[in-house]
């Protein structure tokens, strides 16, 4: 079996160039490969691509990438949480393509399932509609919208084992199965790395095939965005 | 007097039946789950990839892992399932979800919506909301009637960038309730101590009042 375990993020990251289209997966600072992004960062890559929900915030997540400057472009759904983001776009310095939610998941997973299109109901007549393919289907119009690969594909997952097959933990699951399948180079950054054979493939929401390398994520932040809570009776 | 924030979602938990799954978008829809009785089973959905949301975790209980769309740590309840974003939209696109409820900056006489763009301002992005408009079986808006201005967010035509076209069936504002129909905005409810003709004068896009129409109560 080829040995798809790094040691860490950085060594993981090996190839990672300028330019490159980087996938994040992650839903705010929910299930983000924060060990990946931080060693992204160390690396000093720039020009990058990133496709992502989110944008991160000013020093966490993706954040940090945008305070580096290393980011040129970014595909999201929401940014609404970064001031950094709201400067670099304002003053031109950074692009930003804005795609519907659902139409990024579904994208992503067109992107990783070999499809290099699909037509969807959301967007038509919206702004985000101008300029692509509109197709009639059964009286109703749908926009085309196009699958999305990237260079190396960034998740993070509760448990992995050697082979890359990947259980994510409750709403930290978000995007990553999606990105999973789309990078040619997929990274996975666990919280527990365990050997083949001790999770039960009835459970696994990621096979290892659609993973290439997988390392024992360190000092996970976990940090939480809005904590909202109900007092002790 | 016209509504309160609170009186628009209790209103709006009203139209919730039982055995519902729903969406709840940000801020005034957020209220309404406060407002479902316990006596009708309802599923709400959080599209970051949960259905059977609960409400907010007991203080030292809350989990990172564990948050809705708003990125507010929450709790599933007994009989949730958690999936992945390209899951949670299937549910909303493909019309799973029987009832969206989310805010608006404009709406129109056709039903066509806009929320998420401001030309000139900083856009933050419209997240799920330009799928869930195209995707539930029914979409109901809660909003302001008017502007600080006092200028009619009930349009003739929206003047914003659109977030859906024609997919709004039904708006509770701070001044009534409001069917939008193929003859336009018709005036269902309105305020207590409003009148319908008040709700008339301050609504810029074409509207009847429908001949049933009367006065809300809230106890």
């Amino acid at each position: 079996m080829t040995n798809k375990v790094y040691k860490d993020a950085k060594s993981a990251l090996e190839g990672v160039k300028d330019n490159m289209t980087i996938l994040v997966g992650g839903f705010g600072l929910c299930g983000i490969p924060e060990n990946s992004i931080e060693a992204l960062r160390d690396s000093g890559v720039k020009g990058l691509t990133c496709v992502s929900n989110n944008a991160g915030v000013d020093d966490f997540g993706l954040g940090l990438l945008l305070q580096t400057r290393q980011i040129k472009k970014m595909l999201s759904s929401y940014v609404g949480e970064n001031a950094t983001f709201e400067k670099q776009f304002m003053s031109g310095e950074l692009e930003l393509e804005f795609c519907p939610q659902g139409t990024l998941a579904e994208r992503l997973r067109a992107g990783g399932a070999g499809i290099p299109g699909f037509y969807t109901p959301t967007g038509v007549g919206t702004k985000i509609a101008e300029g692509k393919e509109i197709r009639e289907f059964d009286g109703r119009e749908y926009v085309l919208e196009k699958g999305i690969t990237g260079d190396f594909a960034l998740v993070k997952a509760w448990k992995g084992d050697k082979f890359g097959n990947l259980v994510y933990r409750k709403t930290a699951r978000n995007f990553n199965p999606m990105v999973a399948t789309a990078g040619k180079i997929t990274i996975a950054e666990v919280e527990e790395l365990v050997e083949v054979g001790e999770l039960d493939p009835d459970q696994i929401h990621t096979p290892g095939v659609f993973v290439q390398r997988i390392f024992l994520g360190q000092n996970h932040e976990k940090r939480i965005e809005q904590r909202t809570v109900q007092k002790r009776a | 007097m016209p509504l309160s924030r609170e009186q628009i979602a209790q209103r709006i938990a009203q139209e919730v039946k039982d055995g519902y799954t729903v969406n709840l978008g940000i801020g005034i829809p957020t209220l309404v789950a406060n407002y479902i009785p316990s006596t009708k089973t309802v599923m709400l959905q959080s599209e970051n990839g949960l259905l059977g949301m609960g409400p907010f975790p007991i203080e030292g209980q809350e989990d990172a892992d564990l948050i809705n769309a708003g990125k507010q740590t929450i709790t599933a309840l007994k009989g949730s399932s958690f999936f992945s974003s390209a899951d949670s939209f299937a549910m909303i696109r493909g019309g799973h979800i029987d009832l969206t409820v989310l805010g608006a900056m404009e709406v129109d006489q056709y039903g066509s919506i806009a929320n998420w763009m401001v030309p000139g301002k900083m856009v933050k992005g419209m997240g799920g909301a330009m799928d869930l408009v195209a995707g539930a079986k029914n979409v109901i808006v809660a909003m302001q009637h008017t502007d600080k201005e006092g200028n009619s967010k009930l349009r003739t035509k929206c003047t914003l960038p659109l977030t859906g076209v024609q997919c709004i069936k039904k708006i509770v504002s701070d001044f009534g309730v409001i069917e939008v129909t193929p003859q336009g905005f018709v005036l269902l409810e309105y305020a207590p101590d409003m009148t319908a003709e008040q709700v008339l004068a301050a609504t810029e896009g074409k509207m009847v009042v429908h001949p049933e129409c009367k006065k809300m109560s809230f106890n």
